[in-house]
């Protein structure tokens, strides 16, 4: 090789330049690999946290309860068991899962307003304060065994009369490894009575509302926060982020303002969430109330809008401005108006582009807390958001929550929820990027 | 290839689609690109710019149809009249001026569809839904463009995927789809090899029955065996003494039936262009 052109400037340096790129070559594929490892561990460690053994005591066993297992029992069924051990907890049972309106008004409405689901004709006048006498836990059993499913039901149970409780828990790793030990501790330990493998990652962590009792806890209103607000950010979003990107690169002319505008957009990505949590305080839930309702799902979902819209302006400008020229000169040649050709060639074009920024922007609009604590998000909501309106409760700060709980058990449910927030962050970004591929696929 | 056959411009009766341009100058911003052009283009015959690289031939091309209005900054002083009426008057929309002078771009851009919805473009355009009567002027365009035999079978096949000779006849077809009544081409066959060169070459002459047709070009022998008339363009530069900075701009040297300007130039510097020994 080296002696092919040797001479004066020519002077062949092939092997130090490849080595070079040899070198470069290694350190980016080193980078890669410490990224890859690192998502591992990350990914490891959460699904350590989310299944494993746990001890529990309880203070009744199931068989004592009935001959056959709980979940094979009917709905009517299991309402009798918990008529017979719990009269009591009744109406606390049916306020906390089938009441349709505020606790305070509970006991004044008669069932057929109150009840969330069917009353039987009986009862429909009924308010609870009349059934305070002895008729009243047969009549909610009723309504128990009408309105919930067997698995809730079976969950009643099991917290009320059972009293399950997870005295300890162990991670994947150590229930695999150190079985034998954990059992030995099981059975040296007074108060834990059984060892079951569990997975954290269960119905009721998706259905139930937040408690202070682990066992009871779920994330179910703040799930569904996060989804209602997730989708009235992308519908208030994505629209406004690709408009403004329309008008700035189709029909904004060269001017001051213009230039000003643009400047604060790309600016305004890198403003810290929380500022933007302020300024939805005051505008949105303060200023706007009349509209949102307050600390409501809109005024979130507006807030988490102002956040993304710098991305997705950013993305969809670039790629309105990478469409060929040759495509706008074809359009406006035919005889096409402006929003013609935007609408039948430009944005059609510039379509994957747009949906990459909008990913994008979903994914950092997923994982926000601070804004939103500033906004009024809770985690103490336990009914689940039913209009724009509601107040609302979301995931990750669920998740800050629990893992900052001194239960130790709380930090393996934390690790379930965030199962459930990155499996809900794949679906809409799989949604997104099956739209995206489409919109490529026919640009044919 | 028989030269097309040449008619003495007097003798032409109506000429509805003729077009004047009149003492234009073209500015990008404060350059000026052309200085007082003035052509009379002859209502359906082919007339062809020449000229060397800069001299404005596109510039004045894309002028006839208002597509520098595209370019931020590009103005036009004169006037171009066409059908009695000033292209650049308060009163004229470009999106009309666009549907009725058509233009074949240097590339082949068709759009990123199917051979079908590329045509049907310009009359979707105009508000034209009906399935059957979008298929006719598909049918009747891409015959009226050569094409139709080698795409009847695939009108759902993409535009692009089409040779490229093909393409530009896909985008010939796509411009006569709206009916325009002139024909801007803006060498459009530079990017063709010389089989696809003679078949646009063979289109333009069969079109010019219905059309107005103006192309650039930069191939003396093309225009030659092509157009009715040509328009040779030159560059001028004047270099000012107390600065030194160097102007240029292009202007026009000469508009002539093609066969005198060709056999007998009236300046010199035309037969130097046209006899290859420009610059
Ligand atoms: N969009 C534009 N902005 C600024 N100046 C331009 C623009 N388009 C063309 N010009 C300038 O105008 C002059 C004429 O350009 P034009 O493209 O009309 O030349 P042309 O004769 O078509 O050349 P060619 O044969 O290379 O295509 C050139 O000096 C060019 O630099
Ligand atoms: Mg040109």
């Amino acid at each position: 090789m080296s002696n092919l052109v040797d001479v004066g400037v020519y002077r062949s340096d092939v092997i130090r330049r490849n080595t070079r790129a040899r070198w470069m070559q290694n350190i980016y594929f080193s980078t890669l690999i410490i990224a890859i490892i690192v998502l591992l561990l990350l990914l490891f460690s959460i699904i350590n946290q989310t299944f494993g053994y746990v001890a529990i005591s309880q203070e009744i066993k199931a068989e004592q309860l009935s001959d056959r297992p709980l979940a094979e029992l009917q709905p009517t069924e299991l309402a009798t068991i918990l008529l017979e051990q719990t009269p009591r907890l009744l109406l606390v049972m049916v306020r906390d899962n089938l009441s349709a309106v505020p606790v305070d008004q509970f006991t004044s409405t008669p069932l057929r307003d109150g009840i969330n689901g069917t009353v039987p004709d009986d009862l429909a006048d009924l308010t609870p304060r009349d059934l305070s006498g002895d008729t009243g836990p047969a009549a909610y059993a009723r309504l128990l065994g009408d309105n919930l499913s067997s698995a809730q039901l079976v969950a009643l149970i099991e917290v009320n009369v059972l009293k399950v409780e997870i005295e300890q828990s162990w991670t994947l790793v150590e229930s695999l490894t150190q079985r034998e030990e954990i059992e030995a501790s099981v059975a040296a330990t007074e108060d834990q009575e059984d060892l079951v493998f569990y997975s954290w990652l269960n119905n009721r962590l998706l259905t139930q509302r937040n408690s202070q009792r682990v066992e009871e806890a779920g994330i179910g209103p703040a799930l569904a926060g996060t989804f209602y607000l997730l989708i009235m950010t992308v519908a208030i979003s994505l629209p406004l982020g690709v408009g403004a990107a329309i008008y700035l690169e189709e029909y904004a002319q060269e001017s001051f303002l213009n230039r000003l505008l643009e400047t604060n957009i790309r600016n305004l990505a890198g403003v810290p969430s929380i500022i933007y949590g302020m300024l939805g305080l005051t505008v949105f839930v303060n200023t706007l109330s009349f509209i949102t309702q307050g600390r409501s799902i809109l005024s979130g979902a507006l807030t988490l809008s102002l956040l993304i819209l710098p991305i997705i302006i950013t993305n969809s400008r670039e790629a309105l401005r990478a469409v060929p020229s040759t495509i706008r000169e074809a359009s406006y040649g035919l005889g096409a108006t402006k929003w013609q050709t935007v609408s039948r060639q430009i944005l059609p074009a510039a379509l994957p582009g747009v949906l990459t920024g909008l990913i994008l922007g979903v994914s950092r609009a997923i994982g926000e807390t601070a804004p939103l604590i500033v906004i009024g998000a809770t985690n103490s909501i336990s009914t689940f958001p039913d209009s724009p309106f509601s107040r609302f409760s979301v995931l990750p700060f669920t998740i800050y929550n629990w893992s900052s709980q001194p239960d130790a058990a709380f930090k393996n449910a934390s690790s379930a929820a965030i199962i459930v927030l990155l499996v809900l962050l794949l679906i809409i970004n799989s949604a997104a990027i099956f739209f995206r591929n489409r919109a490529i696929s026919k640009r044919v | 290839m028989m030269p097309n056959t040449q008619t003495n411009p007097s003798a032409i009766p109506a000429r509805p689609n003729a077009i004047e341009i009149k003492k234009v100058d073209i500015y990008y911003g404060s350059y000026r690109a052309v200085h007082d052009v003035n052509i009379d283009i002859h209502d359906r015959k082919i007339s062809a710019f020449i000229g060397p690289s800069g001299c404005g031939k596109s510039t004045v091309l894309r002028a006839i149809n208002r597509m520098n209005d595209l370019v931020i900054g590009a103005r036009l002083e004169g006037e171009i009249i066409f059908q009695g009426r000033n292209l650049y008057g308060a009163d004229i929309d470009p999106v009309e001026v666009r549907r009725r002078i058509g233009m074949v771009f240097q590339k082949p851009n068709p759009f990123p569809k199917s051979i079908y919805d590329n045509v049907a473009y310009g009359p979707r355009l105009l508000g034209i839904k009906d399935k059957a009567t979008l298929d006719e002027i598909v049918e009747s365009s891409l015959k009226r463009a050569a094409l139709w035999d080698e795409v009847k079978n695939d009108l759902k096949k993409s535009g692009m995927a089409l040779s490229g000779g093909q393409q530009q006849r896909l985008c010939i077809a796509r411009t006569i789809a709206v009916e325009p009544e002139v024909i801007l081409m803006d060498e459009p066959c530079s990017a063709l090899d010389p089989i696809s060169t003679q078949r646009i070459e063979e289109l333009m002459l069969e079109l010019v029955d219905q059309y107005t047709i103006v192309i650039v070009t930069h191939n003396m022998q093309q225009a030659q065996r092509v157009s009715d008339y040509t328009a040779f363009f030159s560059i001028r530069r004047t270099e000012d003494e107390a600065t030194g900075k160097d102007t240029r701009w292009g202007e026009l040297v000469e508009f002539e039936q093609t066969d005198q300007l060709f056999s007998r130039p009236a300046k010199k510097e035309t037969a130097d262009y046209i006899s290859g020994r420009f610059g």
